[in-house]
């Protein structure tokens, strides 16, 4: 059976290690709060200016002048801390943020990343993507590994326009884990059920080794 | 030196005039000058051009401008909240340029800091980055983003003394300084204007040399995703 969205979430919180601060992007990303690993302290970053996010609050406690990068209302924590998006932004691309789970609509095999809009369809914008794909130190995808039609996202080149080229470090769908490298990408781990044969056939991308 | 008005209709006398470019403080509907984006609305003022990372949403924030038509260009990083908004740039009524968040507020920050232009990782490679300088740096490109420099600064903080220093509150804190900064003239809406010595020097967020008008008023500060969990 391939993962459902939760199934990847959880996947992708096993890329979370002790101490690390991250980014967490909207849809499926949002998600991965729900399964950081026992015994593990990470900081989630919200780029409209926050560090150390906290869980969605209860009925009393909904703060207009507290939301995270989704736009949803959010809780502080002890260790919280507040700045303007300019800062923001200089933490981002600055490096200093270890890794950013973001969401995708195509994905390329040398690590391309189209995210943000499709042509004379759907005007949102780019939010912050473009500067985390630039500045964090490792950026995780989580996807669909193909589109309604059954029409592969893990491609040879991306068809969208682009979040930003050779980004992408690690690529998680509801079929399994591919990694970028050289010459292509490289499948590290199958969904339970899912054989490498399957990820195959769904990858119109080059796949190695 | 008087700092303090009595109206956000009082606060922007003079200062409104038809083209101008306006850069606006908030992230979605948090700290947004909504009391000044209202009195813009009730003034008419046509033909204006904002730099805001967000267009509000149909019936509030700068989506009540797009309403009355008053909007003929958007600098922003997502407006994916408004439907109006995307119906007028769809059919090339409304001019988008569409900026990543982080370029956004730096192009701010720096057009206040007078730093013409700035170079970026961000957008190397995308459609961002067509027709910009590009120049190499330690063997990577970047490319070459201009700092912002706004006729008006709108702008929204929690509490400020009569001489605009300001504080925020929590993420309403946002573009609302870099906005603020980039502004010739910066006109702030608190929810609280105190006498100076009640805020901690030790404490202000925005000091008042950038803010040249201000004015107390009730927000709305109305939620876009109330999201919560049990009890």
């Amino acid at each position: 059976m391939p993962w459902d969205r939760n199934q990847i979430a959880q996947r992708a919180a096993k890329e979370l290690k002790d101490g690390m601060y991250v980014n967490l992007g909207i849809g499926i990303p949002t998600l991965v709060a729900n399964f950081i690993p026992e015994g593990v302290t990470v900081t989630l970053q919200s780029e409209n200016g926050m560090l150390g996010l906290g869980p969605f609050p209860t009925e009393d406690e909904v703060d207009p002048d507290l939301i995270n990068a989704g736009k949803q209302t959010i809780t502080e924590l002890p260790h919280s801390a507040y700045f303007d998006s300019a800062q923001s932004f200089g933490m981002i691309r600055g490096g200093k943020i270890a890794m950013a789970i973001l969401g995708a609509m195509e994905v390329s095999e040398n690590g391309d990343l189209a995210n943000w809009m499709i042509p004379g369809k759907l005007v949102k914008g780019m939010g912050g993507a473009m500067d985390l794909v630039a500045g964090v130190k490792r950026v995780v995808v989580v996807m669909d590994h193909t589109n309604k039609h059954g029409e592969s996202k893990v491609l040879k080149d991306c068809t969208l326009p682009l979040t930003g080229t050779g980004v992408v470090n690690r690529i998680i769908t509801n079929l399994g884990v591919l990694d970028v490298v050289e010459g292509g990408l490289k499948i590290v781990e199958c969904a339970d059920g899912v054989t490498e044969d399957e990820i195959r056939a769904a990858t119109e991308a080059t796949i190695v080794g | 030196m008087n700092k303090v008005y009595g109206s956000a209709a009082e606060a922007l006398d003079g200062l409104l005039f038809d083209g101008m470019f306006i850069a606006a403080g908030g992230f979605g509907l948090c700290g947004i000058p909504e009391l000044l984006i209202d009195a813009i609305k009730a003034a008419g003022t046509k033909d204006l051009t904002f730099a805001s990372n967000n267009a509000g949403v149909d019936d509030f924030g700068i989506g009540i401008l797009l309403q009355t038509r008053q909007v003929k260009k958007m600098i922003s990083s997502y407006v994916g909240e408004n439907a109006e908004f995307m119906r007028q740039y769809l059919s090339g009524e409304l001019e988008l340029e569409f900026n990543p968040q982080g370029t956004l507020a730096e192009r701010m920050r720096a057009g206040g800091c007078g730093i013409p232009g700035f170079y970026t990782k961000t957008g190397v490679g995308t459609v961002i980055a067509e027709g910009k300088e590009h120049k190499d740096f330690d063997g990577q490109t970047y490319i070459l983003e201009r700092g912002i420099v706004a006729d008006l600064s709108i702008v929204k903080a929690w509490k400020a003394d009569t001489t605009g220093n300001a504080v925020f509150r929590k993420t309403a804190r946002n573009f609302n300084p870099p906005a603020a900064m980039c502004g010739k003239v910066c006109v702030m809406e608190v929810e609280e204007i105190v006498e100076p010595g009640t805020l901690d020097p030790d404490k202000i967020h925005l000091p008042g040399i950038y803010v040249h008008r201000l004015i107390q008023g009730s927000h709305e500060k109305r939620i876009e995703q109330r999201t919560t969990r049990a009890a």
